[in-house]
């Protein structure tokens, strides 16, 4: 459709909603009208027919809103909630379903198989974890290092449970791209992971690569001297 | 999508139908009278080339889709059934696997094609902007096709891309978790992968018709970067240009084939053939060889954000080199020095390739980081500067001068003409 059909076009139905004469408009207001139509389509041709026609009625009285430009804003406000309303449903679904966030259910772990120095992986909602029985080297390097020089600065005290030294639950997904450090490797002899270089030390922090924090500590209790509850 | 058509239905039934639905004389003023200019070379073959790897790529793949189950418990064992139950699924599967290499191998001369001749410039900025888009698309769609045979490099590629998005800052958590279903990768991401991997190439589809017509706006530049003027300057698509996309596609179907039959999983990891395990990354992954460039790229910078960052800037910097290249001369055919630079920008990505296919460490961070430095500076620098200072050779007054050389001797053949007009100009 050409700009000045459409132009015209607005002024049909246009006269038809308001009765009133048809009053072809000079072509000079149709061109305001075609510069605006040519960029943003048809409503906005709309929108500029509505204006040639409140300049040429109006032009004396005040410029006081039509029953159009009410009809004009409700509909969209209602479109734009309507919107809104429609994505948000479509949206939402991605998000971990009822089952999944049921899934993640406390789960109990007994420690007294876990030997010293051992690490033993097992999952809590879908996600890897690490137990890690540390050897009395292990803590002592994790309790000496100078925290103010860490990038990600926690003293180990904060990451074990009080007198529980020899235990470390940490998340067991690198916090740079997600993938599983191998355990004992790297120079601090915590973690390395084998996708970009991140090394943890035995406090799971984060000591070099591009990793930018410690591996997180996850929600857990001692129920007893030699089982935890996570979750 | 060419304005107005010369087509005259033959039949009665013929011109029913055309005035009812004028498809005949779309194609027909598209495909077989469409103007093209007679010193196209091979490198103008690609697109064609592209065209038939996506229709490969849907029916293959929909018929794999007939024999695929997205469930993490069984997505494995389908594809093992596939490849060991289903009549000939072995080659459909090895077609379609293969066949996303051959895509990428395609789309990334059709690329560098555009980079060298200057095919960005005015007046085909959405043209190109239209074909950076369908590269973006069949990045996505490569990249969730690689996750549905659900073994480790699946597993652990979807894991690694899905977390690039936890670096932005604040939400990227939940981002993240939205874009599994979970708080892992898992069974709803594989279903949703599925679905997504299915939808996008009808996209590509929408978006390719849109290049084609972009297309034949200003109809095909060419290796002069000079516009047609004249007769003298072009050729009928059908058939100097069918044939010659027939061949090439011909020659192209051989190699395909070849990797498809004789060496199916030479562009595979062996790893792919192990259950997704999430207990346990491989020592050393990699993704597929097409993104390996951008993943080097990734690597290169060891801030997470800022690697994430430089990653998708990597490719979002191709939408406006319309705009940063300043150069008035359109071929790299004419611009000396620009050709030194476009080669090495050219071996540059191959480099950046083969360190993303490295570990990591040592020396190879080092080059990694050279290498991303000067992806970006032909960008930002060379293309916006050598414009300023370069003195162009001379060149032909036509694409037809050009090719039948000023005393028009008539002998070159339009297809010949690749290396020629630079000695010629
Ligand atoms: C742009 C076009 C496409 C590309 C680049 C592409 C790419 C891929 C890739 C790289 C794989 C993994 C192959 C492997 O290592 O096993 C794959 C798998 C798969 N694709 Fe596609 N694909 C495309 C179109 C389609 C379409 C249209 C469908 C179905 C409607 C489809 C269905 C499948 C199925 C069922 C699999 C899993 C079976 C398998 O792994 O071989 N693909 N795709
Ligand atoms: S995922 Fe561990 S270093 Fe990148």
């Amino acid at each position: 459709m050409t700009v000045d059909a459409r132009a015209q076009l607005c002024l049909v139905s246009f006269n038809e909603a308001w009765g009133s004469a048809w009053q072809p408009a000079p072509p000079a207001r149709f061109r305001i009208a075609e510069a605006k139509s040519s960029f943003w389509g048809l409503a906005e041709g709309a929108l500029g027919a509505r204006m040639t026609r409140v300049a040429t009625t109006h032009a004396s009285a005040s410029a006081e809103p039509t029953r159009r430009d009410f009809l004009f804003i409700a509909t969209g406000a209602a479109g734009a909630v309507g919107l809104a309303a429609t994505i948000w449903p479509f949206v939402s679904q991605m998000a971990p379903d009822a089952a999944t966030i049921a899934a993640g259910a406390p789960v109990d772990f007994d420690l007294s198989h876990v030997a010293e120095g051992q690490i033993v992986k097992l999952f809590w909602r879908g996600k890897l974890i690490f137990v890690r029985h540390r050897t009395a080297d292990e803590i002592k390097s994790a309790q000496n290092t100078d925290v103010a020089s860490l990038r990600d600065p926690e003293a180990d005290a904060a990451r074990v449970k009080p007198g529980k030294d020899q235990w470390l639950v940490v998340y067991g997904n690198c916090t740079h791209l997600g993938c599983v450090p191998l355990g004992n490797e790297g120079a601090f002899h915590g973690w390395q992971c084998p996708c970009h270089g991140s090394v943890f030390d035995t406090s799971g922090r984060i000591r070099q690569g591009p990793a930018p924090i410690n591996l997180p500590v996850p929600p857990y209790a001692f129920t007893s001297d030699k089982a935890i509850r996570i979750g | 999508m060419s304005g107005h058509s010369t087509y005259v239905p033959k039949s009665a039934v013929g011109k029913w139908f055309e005035s009812r639905l004028p498809i005949m004389g779309l194609i027909h003023s598209s495909f077989v009278v469409f103007p093209n200019p007679r010193n196209l070379n091979y490198f103008w073959t690609f697109g064609g080339i592209l065209a038939f790897m996506l229709v490969a790529q849907i029916i293959t793949g929909v018929v794999l889709a007939m024999h695929y189950t997205a469930h993490a418990d069984m997505a494995f064992n389908s594809v093992e059934l596939i490849m060991r139950d289903v009549n000939y699924g072995w080659m459909l599967r090895y077609l379609h696997a293969n066949g996303a290499s051959m895509f990428f191998i395609a789309v990334y001369v059709h690329i560098f094609r555009g980079l060298y001749y200057g095919s960005y410039k005015a007046p085909r900025e959405i043209l190109w902007i239209l074909g950076v888009i369908i590269f973006l698309l069949m990045m996505a769609t490569a990249f969730m096709g690689y996750v549905l045979p659900w073994g480790q490099m699946s597993f652990w590629g979807a894991t690694v891309i899905t977390n690039l998005f936890s670096a932005i800052p604040g939400v990227g958590e939940v981002i993240v978790s939205y874009l599994w279903g979970g708080y892992s990768v898992s069974n709803p991401t594989l279903n949703r992968f599925f679905s997504l991997h299915y939808l996008l190439p009808f996209m590509i589809a929408g978006v390719v018709a849109l290049h084609i017509w972009a297309l034949h706006v200003p109809g095909s530049n060419n290796p002069t970067g000079i516009e047609k003027k004249t007769d003298k300057d072009v050729l009928p698509f059908h058939p100097y240009f069918t044939v010659k996309d027939a061949f090439a596609l011909s020659c192209f179907l051989m190699v395909y084939v070849w990797f498809a039959f004789y060496i199916p999983n030479f562009l595979g990891h062996a790893d792919n053939y192990i259950e997704a395990n999430a207990a346990v990354t491989p020592s050393h992954i990699v993704p597929e060889w097409y993104f390996l460039p951008f993943y080097a790229i990734l690597r290169a910078i060891p801030d997470k954000l800022l690697g994430v960052l430089a990653m998708f800037g990597s490719i979002a910097i191709m939408v406006v080199v319309p705009w940063l290249d300043s150069s008035k001369i359109r071929s790299g055919n004419y611009r000396p020095v620009f050709q030194i630079f476009f080669w090495l920008f050219a071996i540059n990505a191959v480099i950046l390739g083969w360190l993303g296919s490295k570990p990591p460490e040592g020396w190879y961070v080092i080059a990694s980081r050279i290498s991303t430095v000067y992806y970006f500076a032909y960008y930002i620098l060379v293309l916006p500067l050598l414009g300023l200072f370069e003195t162009p050779k001379s060149m032909p007054a036509s694409i037809a001068d050009s090719v039948l050389g000023k005393g028009g001797s008539g002998s070159a053949m339009a297809s010949g003409a690749a290396s020629s007009p630079s000695t010629k100009g």
